[in-house]
């Protein structure tokens, strides 16, 4: 087993229309789209949905089998979520069971009611996923701390908060081989990770925890003083190597995100 | 002789089927026979970490064959397991591996592992401490308020307490200074002397190689181009260079007297071989 | 004269805290650095020099005695900032500095505390890179480059600030030969061509003897300080205090002792010493 292969927040980097817009765009539109997944409860607003996203993808020319790929981390919330809609769900007015055996039923409504949450929740993580491929972790952080910045002003550490962020992104790759290579070590000395009952498992992970641990201390030390002689004293008058600027597209897309919502809203109303 | 330890046509592929695949080694051929100490050199990347990381079964060859006493250690479970114990691995830096509430626990984990009975593993402790110099008092201590060099020599001891008939060492002195090489180094010595442990050492430091080891082993992008004697190892000046890694100083002090026209033997590592062939060109050799 | 860049008077130091308390790290050490100059600090682990670097630019405060960072007091708190963006610090590991997860943005962090106007940060971003040789990885993950790069990067991100001054605590101690030789060749290439004042911590005698004075420290004083050629052919005052004079000066050490010669103890690298010996040989062959 190789923990290195394991990949976090993958960025594919790229220069398309969608790589380029700010951030902040990005996130704002993902959030948009996200609330318009909620209002949406007919075929013809999933129709629209689903084709806003396909644009996105293939805009982003990022392959869509990626993205399949990616979803297949979380089939098993999807399924399930699916099944108990699938069950759950009582009859509609005037419904009779589709399938009936020993407690179970499936009518009609639980059917489409199955088919609309698996495809919301697939939206949902195509769209987070289409975020973070297209968005280096870093940009992410600085839309964050950029959006929540009137927070500020209710003593939220909102530039604390995205710094950790960001040292986080920057150790993982960092401490994951860290641990493969104690891991190595405590296994040439006979220490055995891969069998016994629960309890010998969690004992076994004492000795690559606590040095882990021991480790990451004295990183996060080292790299405490290293900051300090590179001047750093806080958020208070820092300036930024990127400054993050609205174009035009920004507004355009932020727009479209907006009529989009509203279109599905009224398509809600309308129950299409 | 036959060798103790040995790898056939030895290839480990890293990532395969995935965009990061790439070789490690491939067709690997190396032999080590038992009581020798051998040097392996090699750049960053070159795959001699992968390669030791095979001779005890931490990882499983992509195709080839890891032989212990002539036999595969992958053959079953029980052997992978044996070849654990037989061959000890030491990591570098290897304090950050530390654990244990006190050195003595910290040096025991490696016997315990290999279910001793009691007795057994104090006299294990008390010997592999004896081996790296630890005082009788810091078994007792926590192994996190020694200095640098000590923790490193405890370490080191909670690989030898397993006795291991092969013990590698992967760069043991790095960043010490010149008398915690220097101590390290005697401590291996003495283990190897006492126990005639088949000793392996990977090291960048070719000065600290020359005067240790028996044979050298060179390992470039996953093969082995170059091995033999330290002598007619450094006598390759200039492939070892284009492979990253150099030479000896006082080596190159004396190609550099026979590029100037001396007579003096180009196979000089050590500053002791050097003091002596320029004696005896001086004609003061008898004494 | 100039301003010292460095001054320390008097200068006592132990982790304890209190001026009396023991044992004392720093016992007393006067040390001047002229702007311009490239001084190695030298010394076996837990010598103190690690400790006096940190005095440097005010991580650690004096218990006794003054540092003065071009004539400002490191004690003054308001000028704490003055202070540490005059003398830069760069330190072992690599991985423990550098900040971000892209070259550029790490190299821009320190200007970005600084409150640099984003033009002016890029420019610095862009000086910084090519001052060691990285341009070419400005958008590059730090955790895929070599140790070496990872180094280059972590000093590109302290000459952002355009420092005076750069401290390098040992930061070779944890690469691989051709590692260190690229952080050496952009340690000098700072100082010659950048008139960067260097200062460099370390315990590897080749790296010392290629700077232009050579502090060496045992037990919180200094105990030499010269040119590297006087500095190390005192090679029994070196000795003592577990350090070592490079091999070529080994050599003519023991050729002096045992074959009763008289040659010079200043050849500190390959030529010189391959020089020297090579004029014996010749004289011998002509009487």
């Amino acid at each position: 087993m190789a923990i290195k292969d394991i990949t976090l927040g993958q960025y594919f980097p790229g220069n398309t229309a969608i790589h380029r817009l700010d951030p902040r765009t990005k996130l704002l539109f993902t959030v948009l789209y996200m609330i318009a997944l909620f209002l949406a409860n007919g075929v013809v607003s999933y129709a629209v949905l689903v084709a806003v996203l396909a644009l996105c993808v293939a805009i982003s020319k990022i392959s869509p089998s990626v993205l399949l790929r990616s979803m297949r981390a979380v089939l098993i919330i999807i399924l399930i979520t699916g099944i108990l809609n699938l069950f759950y769900t009582p009859a509609g007015p005037g419904e009779t069971p589709l399938v009936a055996f020993w407690i179970f039923r499936i009518y009609p409504a639980g059917v489409r009611a199955a088919a609309f949450m698996i495809l919301r929740i697939a939206l949902l993580i195509s769209c987070t996923f289409l975020l973070t491929y297209t968005t280096s972790p870093i940009l992410i952080t600085d839309a964050l701390e950029s959006l929540l910045g009137p927070l500020k002003k209710i003593k939220v550490p909102v530039h604390e908060l995205a710094m950790m962020m960001s040292i986080a992104l920057r150790f993982i790759p960092t401490l994951v081989e860290e641990t493969d290579k104690i891991m190595s070590a405590q296994k040439a000395r006979g220490a055995n990770f891969d069998t016994g009952n629960l309890l010998q498992r969690a004992k076994a992970l004492v000795p690559l925890l606590v040095p882990l641990f021991i480790s990451a201390f004295r990183r996060a030390d080292e790299l405490a003083v290293a900051m300090e002689c590179r001047c750093y004293h806080g958020g208070e008058g820092r300036t930024k190597l990127r400054q993050l600027r609205f174009a035009r597209s920004d507004y355009l897309v932020l727009l479209l995100g907006l009529v989009l919502c509203v279109g599905i809203f009224l398509l809600g109303r309308m129950g299409v | 002789m036959d060798p103790i330890l040995e790898t056939r046509q030895l290839t480990h592929v890293y990532s395969p089927n995935t965009p990061f695949e790439h070789g490690a080694l491939l067709g690997v051929d190396l032999a080590v026979y038992p009581g020798e100490t051998l040097g392996i050199i090699g750049r960053t990347g070159s795959g001699k970490s992968t390669l030791i990381q095979h001779l005890n079964g931490l990882l499983k060859p992509t195709s080839g064959q890891v032989l212990l006493h002539g036999s595969d250690i992958w053959a079953s479970k029980e052997a992978t397991r044996a070849a654990r114990f037989q061959v000890g691995l030491v990591f570098q830096y290897p304090e950050y591996q530390l654990f244990e509430e006190t050195v003595y626990q910290d040096i025991a984990f490696g016997p315990k592992n290999m279910s001793l009975d009691k007795d057994e593993i104090d006299r294990r402790v008390r010997e592999a401490a004896a081996f790296v110099e630890l005082p009788e008092d810091v078994l007792q201590t926590s192994p996190f308020e020694l200095s640098g060099g000590q923790k490193r020599r405890v370490a080191i001891a909670g690989v030898i307490a397993m006795e291991p008939s092969v013990l590698i060492l992967d760069e043991p002195t790095a960043g010490l200074d010149p008398a915690g090489v220097e101590r390290i180094l005697a401590n291996l010595q003495a283990y190897h002397n006492s126990k005639n442990a088949t000793i392996i050492i990977v090291s960048h430091s070719m000065e600290e190689m020359a005067r240790t080891v028996d044979r050298l082993v060179v390992i470039h992008n996953g093969a082995i181009p170059l091995q033999g004697a330290p002598g007619e190892v450094f006598a390759h000046e200039s492939e070892l260079e284009n492979m990253g890694l150099g030479i000896p100083q006082i080596t190159r002090v004396f190609h550099r007297l026979r590029a100037m026209g001396a007579e003096v033997d180009p196979s000089v590592y050590t500053v002791e071989q050097a003091r002596r062939a320029i004696l005896a060109a001086l004609g003061k050799g008898a004494e | 004269m100039e301003t010292p860049i460095i001054k320390t008077e008097e200068l006592r130091f132990s982790y304890t805290g209190a001026e009396g308390g023991t044992p004392l790290v720093l016992d007393g050490v006067d040390l001047e650095i002229a702007p311009g100059s490239f001084v190695a600090v030298l010394g076996h682990n837990g010598s103190g020099k690690s400790t006096l670097a940190k005095h440097l630019n005010a991580i650690l405060l004096p218990a006794g005695g003054k540092v003065y960072v071009a004539g400002m007091d490191t004690a003054e708190e308001e000028k704490l900032l003055d202070i540490r963006r005059t003398v830069g610090m760069v330190f072992q590991n690599p991985d423990n500095q550098i900040v971000a997860n892209v070259v550029e943005e790490d190299v821009a962090f320190a200007p970005e505390n600084l409150g640099v106007p984003s033009e002016g940060i890029r420019k610095r971003v862009d000086e910084a890179l090519k001052a060691v040789g990285m341009s070419e990885y400005a958008t590059h993950a730090p955790h895929l480059l070599s140790g070496g790069q990872k180094q280059r990067v972590a000093i590109a991100g302290v000459i952002a600030m355009r420092p005076k001054c750069i401290v390098m605590d040992e930061p070779t101690a944890m690469l691989d030969p051709v590692g260190r030789q690229e952080v050496m060749e952009t340690v000098k290439s700072l100082n010659r061509w950048y008139g960067m004042t260097v200062v460099l911590i370390t315990h590897h005698m080749d790296e010392a003897a290629q700077a232009g004075r050579v502090v060496v420290m045992s037990q919180g004083k200094i105990i030499l300080d010269g040119p590297p050629k006087a500095v190390f052919s005192r090679v029994d005052e070196l000795e003592a205090v577990g350090l070592a004079a490079p091999d070529t000066v080994e050599l003519c050490r023991q050729l002096n002792r045992e074959g009763g010669l008289s040659l010079p103890l200043d050849c500190l690298d390959v030529e010189t010493c391959a020089q020297a010996l090579y004029s014996l040989l010749a004289q011998r062959q002509r009487a």
